[in-house]
């Protein structure tokens, strides 16, 4: 696992040099996994005082995003929202991979009626619509952090399982397995040692893409007013308080939108600078 | 159409059939796991053990569980999902006023988004790596990578705002003339499509470039076949099972797109419909609807695989 991250790292490092997008996606995506983590602390403002007079203010040096519907300072109330946003998403995606993955090396890995059971239960959960699936969620246990995780981790974890699935069959029937097999290996030793660091890149390809699915579904449900309640706020909760500020194009509306979108994008064009070689063609 | 073809047909309608069985029963199940329901939602502070008891039976929910999802089943089976908790009114006829509106609108963004899809991606394989192909890649990862929310909010801010072309909301009347109609549709479809046109138009551009790679397209260029000849006449045929199957599925995305849109431009559709069921938690309402949206993508998805099954050519004779 160690080498298969460090070969991946080069390979980032040296895709900078050929590809701008990939450049542009690390950084995009450093910078608010970093913002994550420090952004509360640095934040100017408590993220629920009110600072300005001015609602909807414009940027200026005190409030450098201007200020929201109550006055309050919307570069603050970003930062603050962005553990809710990205920590929240990346819960709900760690959790989506891992049960996805384990799934799909057990279905894989056991023939006959573990995998079909296994196989027949996230068919069923991949064919109802990821927001129909959250909406039920929330309607029936009302909306909260642990709900919201698992609702999206349960409404991803389908997908992955697909993948994960199918790769570990691929790579099942290689040699090398056979001869693990002969060896005497135990089946947890298979999967975990040979097949599952065989995976490593298209698994991380998916869990960047499953990311940025669930960090959409998230805040389109705050932004529905069904997901983080307030007191606290994440992007798409702020982009749902403050959309009365876009008849006046303030930054208030625009500002979290925009967080949301470089962090999407900045994603997206990472994991493309990772799966796809630069002579290979997208979209197969 | 032969024996295999056939086979292969019933078999998955058969698994669709299974599929939307089970999810039923996941729905079912999800809403009505809590203790906590909707007779008590209703007479909140004034309920008295005795009233809430009457107002249970009435509602049917002194019931067991699988009783309750039995009888839920067969209502919807024979037409009849019962009435709204919130309002009393037949559930049928609450979804049966806001089916066509959201129909009218899916069927507004299909049919702009289909050919524009289809331009792009076929045009894009056509002249693969050309500034037409990179923009419109550059525009596919945005659309796909961006909230509907946002492209709704920048739509809204450049045609409403800015140049006041359109209005924000799309309540229109029922005599409203073309041009007034045309205004109103004009920015949820335009919302819907964004998405839509970038997921079709990757799908079909990948369909079409599995198609140029092969031996038969290589033979027809060796034959001194001209670029357009070649793709309309030699690659277009052999990929028109895939494009439909990309079409098909991304079309699926309408039924979680149509929930934002509709939220965003107050809509009266199924969607916001279901929106205030879940906000007034009017279980019967969410569910019904709930189904409904399942019902729908499950036969998007099932004609998605009947046309990858019929055009697969090993299956002809």
């Amino acid at each position: 696992m160690k080498t298969a991250a460090a070969s991946l790292f080069v390979q980032i490092t040296s895709n900078f040099t050929r590809s701008l997008g990939a450049a542009i996606g690390f950084i995009l995506v450093s910078f608010w996994l970093l913002m994550a983590v420090i952004g509360p602390f640095i934040s100017p403002y408590d993220a629920n005082a009110f600072v300005s007079y001015d609602v909807f203010g414009p940027m200026s040096a005190e409030f450098p995003l201007g200020s929201d519907y109550l006055g309050r300072d919307i570069l603050s109330r970003i930062l603050h929202g962005t553990p809710y946003t990205i920590g929240v998403a990346l819960i709900a995606t760690v959790s989506a991979c891992v049960a996805g993955v384990v799934s799909g090396l057990i279905a894989a890995a056991n023939s006959g009626w573990v995998d079909a059971t296994i196989s027949r239960t996230q068919d069923a959960l991949i064919s109802i619509p990821s927001k129909m699936f959250a909406l039920i969620m929330v309607a029936s246990f009302g909306s909260s952090v642990p709900l919201l995780i698992a609702t999206a981790a349960i409404a991803y974890m389908p997908g992955s399982f697909r993948i994960a699935r199918s790769l570990a069959v691929n790579v099942m029937t290689l040699d090398f397995i056979q001869v693990a097999r002969l060896r005497g290996e135990s089946t947890p030793y298979i999967i975990f040692r040979e097949v599952l660091p065989n995976m490593f890149r298209p698994v991380l390809t998916d869990f960047g893409l499953r990311f940025v699915f669930i960090v959409l579904l998230l805040s389109s449900m705050s932004f529905l007013g069904l997901g983080i309640q307030p007191p606290e706020a994440d992007w798409g909760s702020l982009v749902r308080e403050n959309i009365l500020a876009l008849g006046e194009g303030a930054p208030a509306v625009i500002a979290p939108a925009v967080a949301i979108a470089t962090l999407t994008i900045g994603v997206n064009l990472l994991i493309d600078s990772l799966g796809v070689k630069p002579d290979q063609d997208k979209g197969h | 159409m032969n024996s295999t073809i056939a086979r292969l047909i019933v078999n998955r309608l058969g698994i669709g059939v299974l599929t939307l069985f089970i999810v039923s029963i996941v729905v079912f199940t999800i809403t009505s796991l809590l203790p906590g329901d909707a007779a008590q939602e209703m007479l909140g502070q004034s309920a008295t053990p005795e009233t809430l008891a009457a107002l249970r039976a009435e509602f049917g929910l002194d019931q067991p569980v699988y009783i309750r999802y039995i009888d839920w089943l067969g209502g919807l089976l024979s037409g009849d999902p019962g009435t709204s908790l919130v309002n009393g009114m037949p559930i049928m006829e609450l979804i049966g006023g806001r089916l066509p509106a959201s129909l009218k609108l899916a069927a507004a963004a299909t049919l702009v988004s289909v050919p524009v899809a289809l331009f792009i991606g076929i045009f894009s394989a056509m002249y693969r790596g050309s500034a037409f192909d990179r923009y419109s890649n550059m525009f596919a990862v945005f659309s796909v990578s961006v909230p509907e929310f946002l492209i709704a909010t920048i739509a809204v801010l450049i045609f409403a705002v800015n140049l006041g072309w359109l209005s924000a909301l799309s309540h229109i009347s029922e005599d409203a003339s073309f041009s007034e109609m045309v205004r109103a549709y004009a920015m949820p479809v335009l919302t819907l499509c964004c998405v839509l046109v970038a997921q079709m138009a990757r799908m079909t551009r990948a369909a079409v470039i599995d198609q140029l790679s092969s031996p038969y397209v290589e033979m027809a260029m060796l034959k001194g076949a001209s670029s357009i000849r070649i793709v309309l006449l030699h690659a277009l045929p052999n990929a028109i099972g895939p494009i439909a199957n990309a079409v098909a599925l991304s079309l699926s995305y309408l039924l979680g797109g149509v929930i934002i849109v509709e939220s965003i431009f107050n809509y009266p559709g199924i969607a916001t419909l279901m929106l205030n069921s879940v906000t007034t938690r009017d279980m019967p309402l969410v569910q019904a609807c709930a189904m409904l949206f399942c019902f729908g993508y499950l036969i998007l998805v099932l004609f998605a695989d009947i046309c990858e099954i019929v055009s697969n050519p090993r299956l002809r004779k």
